[in-house]
């Protein structure tokens, strides 16, 4: 089962109203890999990931997650999207976490005490649990998104998309944050897709990343990808790419 | 005043009312579609004219009118909001010159149309307690068994759908129910003031900071005492119905916000013991986004009652009547 690769794209193709985003992709992610995400606002991070969940089924080539499409494996994954203004301004996070749980089953929203503990699990993963009581109306944007953080985490998924999950925290927590994610990734052997915009917020956590640009894709290490001429190439524009003493990578482009 | 008739069967009728009415209305707040409530009981109305300007009974129109309209509405949900407020404003403005034309047309016009616009809980008949009775259950069954789903995508839309639910038929079957209880609601309150009724509990038990189960039976609850003391107000004073239940609304509205002590939340306390979890932490309320929408309800329904004290003259055999016991 763990020769299974987490995610596998044969020749995928990503439309969105008739609009192509992604061309042609190839790529194999084995499980337990973190994998960091990273491309230009509309490159096609979202649209990669609500592929993965089945949302978007590829006008051509095939996905599989867990070897499986993705509409069947969705009980594997966890996901936090990007878009994060909850309604519900008067209800608290355990109640958020809740609907979650058996949300995709007819029924009364009621919750037994082993759901209780599993949300319970999830908020401590994250450090939520102080303001998990307070209602969402009255959360910072940075405490909704770890409770929503927290709310992938439920049910303990083996593929975990997050979606800008570090979007919007300030540096210390950013950091804090990631490294909390990647402890529990590794913990629990999970794979994880995490986009984001700064390189540096993830060195040290992921294995991989993967840059989409121009419609296209590349996946590998980060020395590998991150480079002058592997960038310049995927953008089709010079990108230099520099790296400070300390390890910190800065990624300018002339005139894009 | 229980040794009437008409008096136990519009206190029988509140009950069925409330009960579909709440529910409906805690989740018409939690997912900001107030404005989708109130385009469809002026949608109502049109069927209720429509239905008997046709021959048949008004309850078979406002019931099928706003039911069908329900559906439709759902089923194109997803627009952008802007585009959608535009769109549900111009069909309810349409929905009402019809039920002008459609009165219009009629001979026993005035009488017809402030029961509709104003309700008339002492005119409820027999038969027509077993049509709200049969609505109400049924209605209370479907929601309760689409609840958890309709929480989840209320709350997490996306996540809703990678998890594999259908948003779009949870949005239209919770619409239809929106337009049963408007139907409901309208015997009570008439289409005018339906928002009070509807609306109003559930906005109560958001502010209350009720959890979704404690929301939903509470705004059933609130939703009965609203609709009960509105009879009882009325027999007391002579004054409408609509009006004790648009202003017992209002009141309740304002009260569920009020801070007690120093400047914490009624809510506050009342919800601090409400989950076995640990200790909630509360900050002061502050005002919320799916306040706003309810907040205009209440105001809406609100001054829509002042028409309400005249404009009740079509139960006027009942009000004498009570006036003579
Ligand atoms: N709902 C949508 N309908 C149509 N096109 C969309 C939609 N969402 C995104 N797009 C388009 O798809 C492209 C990729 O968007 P997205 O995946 O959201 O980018 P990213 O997440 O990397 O910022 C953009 O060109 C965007 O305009
Ligand atoms: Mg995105």
């Amino acid at each position: 089962m763990t020769d299974t690769p987490a995610i596998a794209c044969e020749g995928v193709t990503l439309e969105r109203d008739g609009r192509t985003v992604l061309a042609d992709v190839s790529l194999t992610i084995p499980q337990g890999c973190f994998v960091g995400l990273f491309g230009a606002n509309g490159s096609g991070k979202t649209t990669f990931l609500r592929a993965l969940l089945g949302l978007l089924p590829p006008t051509q080539g095939r996905i599989t997650v867990m070897g499986q499409p993705p509409a069947q494996a969705a009980c594997h994954v966890g996901y936090m999207p990007q878009v994060r203004t909850p309604a519900g301004a008067s209800l608290t996070g355990y109640d958020l976490l809740g609907s979650d749980i058996r949300g995709d089953r007819w029924g009364l929203p009621w919750l037994r005490a082993s759901d209780r503990a599993a949300i319970k699990e999830a908020l401590e993963a994250v450090d939520a649990t102080v303001f998990a009581a307070r209602r969402l109306g009255e959360l910072s944007g940075g405490e909704r998104q770890r409770l929503l953080i927290a709310q992938a985490l439920i049910g303990n998924p083996r593929l975990l998309l997050l979606d800008e999950p570090l979007a919007s925290l300030d540096p210390v927590r950013m950091r804090d944050v990631a490294e909390r994610i990647g402890t529990i990734a590794r913990a629990r052997g999970m794979t994880v897709i995490c986009s984001a915009h700064d390189l540096n917020a993830l060195t040290g956590v992921m294995d991989s990343v993967l840059y989409v640009a121009r419609g296209h894709a590349r996946l590998g290490p980060v020395d590998e990808v991150v480079t002058s001429a592997s960038l310049s190439a995927l953008y089709g524009a010079p990108v230099e790419v520099c790296r400070s003493p300390s390890g910190r990578i800065l990624v300018a482009a002339d005139g894009l | 005043m229980l040794e009437y008739e008409f008096m136990r069967t519009a206190f029988a009728a509140s009950v069925f009312v409330a009960l579909l009415a709440g529910p409906v209305g805690w989740f018409l707040v939690l997912r900001g579609q107030a404005f989708a409530g109130h385009a469809l009981s002026h949608i109502a109305f049109a069927g209720a004219a429509g239905a008997v300007l046709a021959g048949f009974s008004p309850l078979l129109g406002l019931f099928g009118a706003s039911v069908i309209a329900g559906g439709a509405m759902g089923a194109i949900e997803g627009r952008a909001s802007a585009q959608r407020d535009v769109a549900i404003g111009l069909v309810l403005s349409l929905a009402l010159g019809f039920g002008v034309l459609f009165l219009h047309l009629m001979t026993r016009s005035a009488s017809l149309a402030n029961a509709l616009l104003f309700g008339n809980v002492l005119g409820v008949s027999p038969s027509m307690l077993v049509s709200l009775g049969v609505f109400a259950v049924g209605g209370v069954a479907l929601l309760a068994v689409m609840s958890r789903p309709l929480l989840f995508a209320s709350l997490q839309p996306e996540l809703a759908e990678a998890r594999g639910v259908k948003l779009r038929l949870l949005s239209m079957l919770f619409l239809m129910l929106v337009g049963a209880a408007t139907a409901e609601c309208a015997q009570i309150t008439g289409v005018l003031l339906v928002f009070a009724l509807m609306v109003g509990p559930g906005a109560v038990a958001h502010r209350l900071g009720l959890s979704p189960l404690a929301g939903l039976v509470g705004s059933a609850v609130f939703a009965l005492v609203e609709a009960w003391g509105g009879l009882v107000l009325s027999w007391w004073t002579d004054a409408p119905v609509s009006f004790w239940i648009a202003l017992l609304g209002a009141v309740a509205y304002v009260l569920s916000g009020v801070r007690i002590g120093r400047g914490f939340p009624a809510s506050a306390c009342l919800a601090a013991g409400r989950e076995s979890w640990d200790k909630p932490e509360r900050q002061q309320a502050s005002t919320r986004g799916t306040d706003n929408d309810a907040r205009n309800a209440v105001a809406c329904g609100w001054s829509g009652s002042a028409g309400g004290y005249d404009g009740n003259a079509g139960s006027g055999a009942e009000s004498s009547r009570r006036r003579g016991g």
